[in-house]
């Protein structure tokens, strides 16, 4: 959600955005929305307060060479809205594919996404301080973004794949210290920084050091919330990322036709209409689209690591949340559709919450990444997607997203991963392995579960 | 660590120096400023500008008792006396027990984040942003109530299970922290205002940071302090036996400086301290590691409401035989020597706070010059804030926490049968039963039971 984007040809003229926004498909709602409000303010804003960005890889053209051959007759205004509109488009059926390839490909991309992230906002660091000759400081930054991955994926990677980690024994060993050996590696990060400081830019190292691990913090753990919630079953990987996509249009579009009262001060081209109109079509949406997904085991499935095929495969029994129930209308609604009854997958009950989240509270992010660029006097994160910004532009909705999914489903959907419980009970001491044993006997003979013969 | 500590008087007095040496507390690291390279510290203060310091924190009745001698002397004796005191007061707390310990560590939790906020505040000198302060504040009580929720439901599974509206709590316990810090960066995103961004954005950050520093690495103190009180006791001591025993071998064969950020430490001071401090280890682990109060984990009683550190001392803390390499044989006329393996534990533990752990006095003190401080704050007279006494324990807190985690214990059985209870039923069976085939291999259950099934 980009606020400052491109808007220096003297971008307030109205008609001109309103006709190219209709194109624009992707997450461009706030640019859109801003239109019907106070446009002008927007730009002389981003104008005045805008002074020349050093270095400023977001200025420069980075079209390909055949999109501006294809649009070179067109005036610029409507050639930049082109290019947004084809990307948009590719961003998209970019996504369809990806999806298809299967849980591998998803992980990569995730990971290639949070590397350029974490390049993105490191870079703007290293701009706000000048501090490119600072020595090692790149260095350490990358390594400190291998060591919190190495630490993370770890960890994944025993809880997941246990059985493949059991069979090799470098693996094993790996799996076994594997917090000593992270905790080392970021302790030889902490000591180099510690020798690289200089004596006369001390202040400067301390802040990038902060900014790097502030941006770790931020971008790297929520990586790894969006590759658990893949496990999870990767509709939960889809729906919440497609409801925030979602609710950035369809908040545009109410906002592009009835827009009227600003939201915010921060985001003067945000207005209320807009948002309320996108919160209710959101969860309309997202409600169909949980019907749609849920029926596919594909989606549904958790991700699951076959030892044999050292593939993973997503073949299961769909749990409950997947099969279809019943269930009786409230008496008011009964009235009105003359239905006593509606069939639903749990999920799409589910579907509701998230939905709301990303409707009232997703925009937070966006706000707060729009603050942060005019904090800093920077237009875009980066220049990597031509007409829509860096990377970071495009997903920085999806980071409270993802955190809140990861905390949903732990807190109300799965308990326990009974892989990770087993394995952690083959660790213990065999007297408390014992006394747990007699207890879960109990627990189980209680529940009917096991035949009273067997005690 | 502090560094660039009063050091106003010309401290070239040998006399001083003797009288350095009867500082026995963690003063160590203003002892290593004395010997070698004195005065290239001072001429890097004569660039310092001004810090409002407040001017004199020390109790009046200690002022009047020292009012007859010079002020470099009496500078001296009130260090010496409030090293006595800190000491003290920690045996004092220890016998109290771990209750109380945890209430010391949430209180020193509290004081070094508010030193770090508001060396914040000066620097950007943002006193007057709206709802900062309290948004600070009130992130430091949200990533608490996080943590302190953790651990309480580890180890106090009973208690919660029993108690209706605790279980709700521990049950939903990520979702109500997560909300709560959500209300927080709401609130935050909401207060920005317009000429102010950059500032709001700087402390924003300064917070995030100083709660992953200073939260995070109280809670493993509090951890380990589970584990057993000697994982509390003997890491901290040897840190301070480090800095004390750096000082002192510094103080009488120091020669070589050690690193351009602290003038005042050398290599010998370095290395008499590690292998000081290695011996000190090996000797209070021994001492320690003979009393269940110290050895056992802190266990919450259900029926008494109560702390108890009573047990059956698990292996590390029995006596056993080890073979001496025949070097040492021949050296010493022994054949074998009685130690607890916990003694060979210690020496890794003092390795560590001797070797790694001064990079965390480094780290304060770069720090403390980039922002141009001369200490984190004035709340202990003549030694400076809380962080300045802590910086070093930091460090060696989490890798204490990471070497148990590592070598010494296992999971924690009660989290292991709190997760096996919030399986699903099947789930439940198909561990059961995966968990009798081995227990039977091993052997454990009686093959009685076997033969029933």
């Amino acid at each position: 959600m980009t606020e400052l984007r491109k808007r220096g040809e003297g971008g307030g003229g109205g008609d001109i955005d309103s006709t190219d926004n209709i194109s624009d498909k992707e997450a461009d709602a706030d640019d859109r929305l801003g239109l019907q409000g106070d446009a002008e303010g927007e730009c002389d804003d981003s104008k005045a307060a805008t002074p020349d960005v050093p270095l400023s890889t977001a200025d420069a053209d980075h079209t390909p060479q055949c999109l501006n051959k294809a649009l070179e007759g067109l005036p610029p205004r409507w050639k930049n809205y082109w290019i947004r509109w084809v990307l948009s488009i590719a961003m998209i059926s970019g996504f369809v594919p990806i999806i298809y390839m299967g849980p591998v490909t998803l992980i990569l991309v995730v990971m290639i996404v949070q590397i350029k992230c974490f390049q993105e906002i490191i870079t703007i660091g290293y701009r706000v301080y000048h501090s490119y000759d600072l020595p090692w400081f790149r260095t350490l930054s990358w390594y400190f973004l291998i060591c919190v991955n190495y630490f993370f994926y770890g960890e994944t990677l025993a809880d997941y794949f246990g059985a493949l980690v059991q069979r090799e024994e470098p693996l094993q060993f790996l799996a076994r210290y594997h917090r000593f050996i992270s905790f080392a590696l970021y302790l030889a990060g902490f000591c180099m920084f510690v020798l690289s400081l200089v004596k006369k830019h001390y202040r400067l190292q301390f802040y990038m050091f902060a900014w790097t691990h502030v941006t770790l913090l931020i971008v790297v753990t929520q990586s790894h919330l969006v590759i658990q919630n893949l496990f999870e079953g990767m509709i939960w990987f889809i729906v919440p990322i497609s409801i925030v996509i979602c609710n950035d249009i369809m908040a545009y579009l109410f906002g592009f036709f009835f827009g009227r009262t600003p939201l915010i001060k921060l985001s003067p081209k945000k207005t209320w209409e807009g948002f309320i109109g996108g919160f209710f079509s959101t969860v309309v949406l997202s409600f169909l689209m949980a019907y749609l997904l849920s029926q596919f085991q594909y989606f549904v499935c958790p991700v699951g690591f076959n030892s044999e095929t050292n593939g993973f495969t997503v073949e299961c029994e769909p749990s409950d949340i997947f099969v279809m129930q019943e269930y009786t209308l409230p008496t008011a609604v009964q009235n009105t559709l003359r239905w006593e009854t509606v069939n639903l997958y749990p999920f799409q009950i589910h579907s509701i919450f998230l939905s709301s989240f990303a409707s009232l509270i997703g925009p937070f992010g966006g706000f707060f990444a729009s603050g942060f660029k005019r904090a800093f006097k920077i237009k875009d994160f980066a220049s990597t997607i031509p007409g829509h910004g860096g990377i970071m532009d495009r997903f920085d909705c999806q980071y409270l997203m993802a955190t809140f999914t990861h905390v949903y489903i732990a807190s109300f959907i799965r308990g326990p991963n009974p892989s990770k419980v087993l394995q952690q009970l083959l660790l213990l001491q065999p007297e408390q392995q014992l006394s747990i044993f007699h207890t879960l006997h109990f627990h189980l003979r209680e529940k009917g579960m096991l035949p009273s013969s067997a005690e | 660590m502090a560094e660039l500590r009063h050091r106003g008087a010309r401290d070239t007095d040998p006399a001083l120096q003797q009288q350095a040496s009867e500082d026995k507390g963690s003063d160590s690291e203003l002892k290593v400023e004395k010997d070698g390279v004195s005065d290239s510290e001072s001429k890097v203060d004569s660039g310092v500008p001004e810090v409002p310091v407040p001017p004199d924190d020390t109790p009046e009745v200690l002022n009047k008792a020292l009012s007859g001698l010079s002020s470099r002397w009496k500078n001296w004796w009130v260090r010496g006396i409030l090293t006595l005191a800190m000491i003290s007061f920690f045996f004092f707390i220890i016998y109290l027990g771990p209750m109380v310990l945890m209430m010391i560590v949430l209180c020193v939790q509290i004081k070094c984040f508010h030193e770090i906020i508001t060396i914040g505040y000066s620097v950007y000198h943002s006193y007057h942003l709206p709802w900062f302060r309290t948004l600070s504040w009130y992130f430091l009580l949200c990533v608490n109530y996080f943590f302190y929720g953790e651990t309480v439901t580890d180890y106090f599974f009973t208690l919660v299970q029993r108690e209706e509206p605790l279980r709700i709590l521990s049950k939903y316990h990520r979702f109500i922290s997560f909300a709560l810090y959500l209300t927080g960066f709401c609130m935050f995103v909401l207060s920005l205002v317009k000429k102010h961004y950059r500032l709001q954005f700087y402390m924003f950050g300064w917070t995030h940071v100083t709660l992953l520093i200073v939260v995070t690495q109280s809670h493993l103190i509090i951890h380990n302090l589970f584990e057993g009180m000697i994982w509390f006791i003997v890491p901290i001591s040897c840190v301070i036996c480090n800095d004390i025993m750096a000082y002192m071998f510094g103080f009488f064969f120091g020669r070589t400086p050690l690193i351009k950020l602290s003038p005042k430490k050398t290599w010998e001071g370095f290395i008499g301290g590690f292998f000081a401090t290695i011996v000190f280890g090996i000797m209070l682990s021994y001492v320690m590691a003979g009393c269940r109060y110290f050895v056992c984990p802190v266990e919450f009683n259900n029926d008494s409401n109560s702390f108890q550190v009573d047990c059956e001392p698990s292996d590390l803390f029995q006596l056993q035989d080890y073979a001496l390499p025949s070097v040492l044989e021949s050296a010493t006329g022994w054949t074998t020597v009685r130690l607890y393996p916990f003694q060979i534990h210690s020496i890794a533990l003092s390795t560590f706070a001797s070797i790694v752990g001064p990079f965390g006095g480094f780290f304060a003190s770069g720090f403390k010059r980039a922002f141009k401080i001369k200490d984190f704050a004035n709340t202990i007279p003549g030694h400076g804030g809380i962080m300045d006494r802590f910086d070093c324990q930091y460090l060696m807190a989490t890798f204490v926490n990471v070497y148990i985690a590592s070598f010494i214990r296992g999971p924690n059985p009660s989290k292991v049968i709190q997760q096996l209870l919030a399986l699903r039923v099947d789930q439940q069976l198909h561990i059961f039963n995966s968990l009798k085939a081995h227990l039977t291999e091993k052997g454990l259950l009686p093959a009685l039971e076997e033969a029933a099934a």
